[in-house]
């Protein structure tokens, strides 16, 4: 197996994880800058839409290494799913496959199941609900929490900042209940 | 390259923003505004690296998230885990030897504080990325990777965190 084929295949967690943790000291060293995904949002904002809210008044030009980071996500998504694409359908526990199969779930061709990750899965009840006020959630709780998974999980925990565990805590126990009592609620639409 | 003079300001306003620098730190550097625009594109490859990383390893997976908040995988808590220990032996390592930047700066840690909104706001947060199967930097992943409509939860998200800035005087923090 060649090097292509080797790295299109799935990264394991004990690649993946460090990598990431990388990102830590490369974003210090080549400029002091804090990994974090979420303030990013909070630029746009203050750039497209500040309304007189004292939160966006502020320079975000200063912070504009922040969207070139996010730009790059976007295009390393792109670079991930053509040249570095798996076509194998993902591998999930069975028992979620399980758990789906009462809601109608059954697409494991993508990353995402494509039944409600997709235009006329937004139309949906279900689809609606997931995008519009999962992204919604995404957006607001971050900034109140001042930070995200990246923010808080990785470059406050690596800092050891007692507040982003507790953050990160919260994140974890509003998932749990989310994903075990509330979306199963919501799938059934 | 010219190693800008640092400029020390002190804010009054307490900011809960963690990974806004500009307002949440009693110091601020300002010398990164001496550099020209273009010094941002290393942090485009930085991100770059970091989006094939999210799809490559999967974590931008709606089903991985949902395993992950069933305790049906092991995968994201070995990521964001073995993340968190390679950050924070770096974290020692730059603290230990005294690490600059590559402009010669010494490397700033800000110590936080704790309010409420970790607390409501890391709950709302936690509902949303169960739902969306996201956080942030895998909304812009899953565009990328072709899942067009993540452009309706990420201009949502936008809304939130507009909505966030709106109400933010009349909330707990």
């Amino acid at each position: 197996m060649n090097l292509i084929e080797h790295i299109k295949q799935p990264w394991p967690w004990y690649v993946a994880g460090p990598l990431i943790g990388l990102s830590v000291p490369l974003l210090l060293v080549l400029g002091n800058k804090r990994l974090g995904v979420s303030s990013s949002l909070r630029h746009i904002c203050a750039a497209c839409f500040p309304a007189n809210i004292s939160f966006f008044k502020y320079d975000w030009k200063r912070e504009a290494w922040n969207l070139f980071f996010v730009a790059g996500i976007f295009v390393g998504g792109i670079i991930a799913a053509t040249i570095l694409n798996n076509p194998e359908p993902i591998n999930i526990n069975p028992k979620l496959i399980h758990e789906l199969r009462q809601y109608h779930v059954n697409d494991y061709s993508a990353l995402m199941p494509t039944g409600i990750f997709s235009w006329q899965g937004l139309l949906t009840v279900r689809g609606f609900v997931l995008i519009v006020s999962g992204g919604f959630l995404v957006g607001f709780g971050t900034r109140y929490a001042g930070g995200c998974t990246s923010g808080h999980a990785i470059m406050g925990l690596s800092t050891l900042q007692w507040p982003s565990l507790i953050a990160t805590v919260c994140f974890m126990t509003g998932g749990f209940i989310m994903a075990n009592l509330i979306l199963p609620m919501i799938l059934k639409f | 390259m010219e190693i800008a003079e640092k400029k020390q300001t002190i804010i009054k306003e307490t900011n809960s923003d963690f990974e806004v620098r500009s307002l949440d730190s009693l110091c601020i550097n300002e010398s990164e505004l001496k550099h020209p625009w273009y010094h941002n594109i290393k942090y485009f490859f930085v991100g770059l690296l970091f989006g094939i990383i999210l799809v490559k390893a999967e974590i931008i997976s709606w089903f991985r998230i949902q395993e992950m908040f069933r305790f049906q995988s092991f995968h994201m808590y070995g990521v964001i885990g073995s993340a968190v220990v390679v950050g924070i032996i770096s974290v020692w390592a730059i603290k230990k030897f005294n690490v600059k930047t590559i402009y010669g700066e010494p490397i700033e840690f800000h110590p936080k504080q704790f309010n409420m909104g970790q607390i409501f706001g890391g709950l709302l947060f936690g509902f949303g990325w169960a739902l969306t199967g996201a956080c942030p930097g895998p909304l812009f992943a899953q565009i990328g990777a072709g899942s067009t409509v993540v452009i309706i939860a990420l201009i949502s998200a936008i809304a939130g965190t507009w909505f966030y800035g709106l109400v933010r005087n009349i909330l707990p923090h």
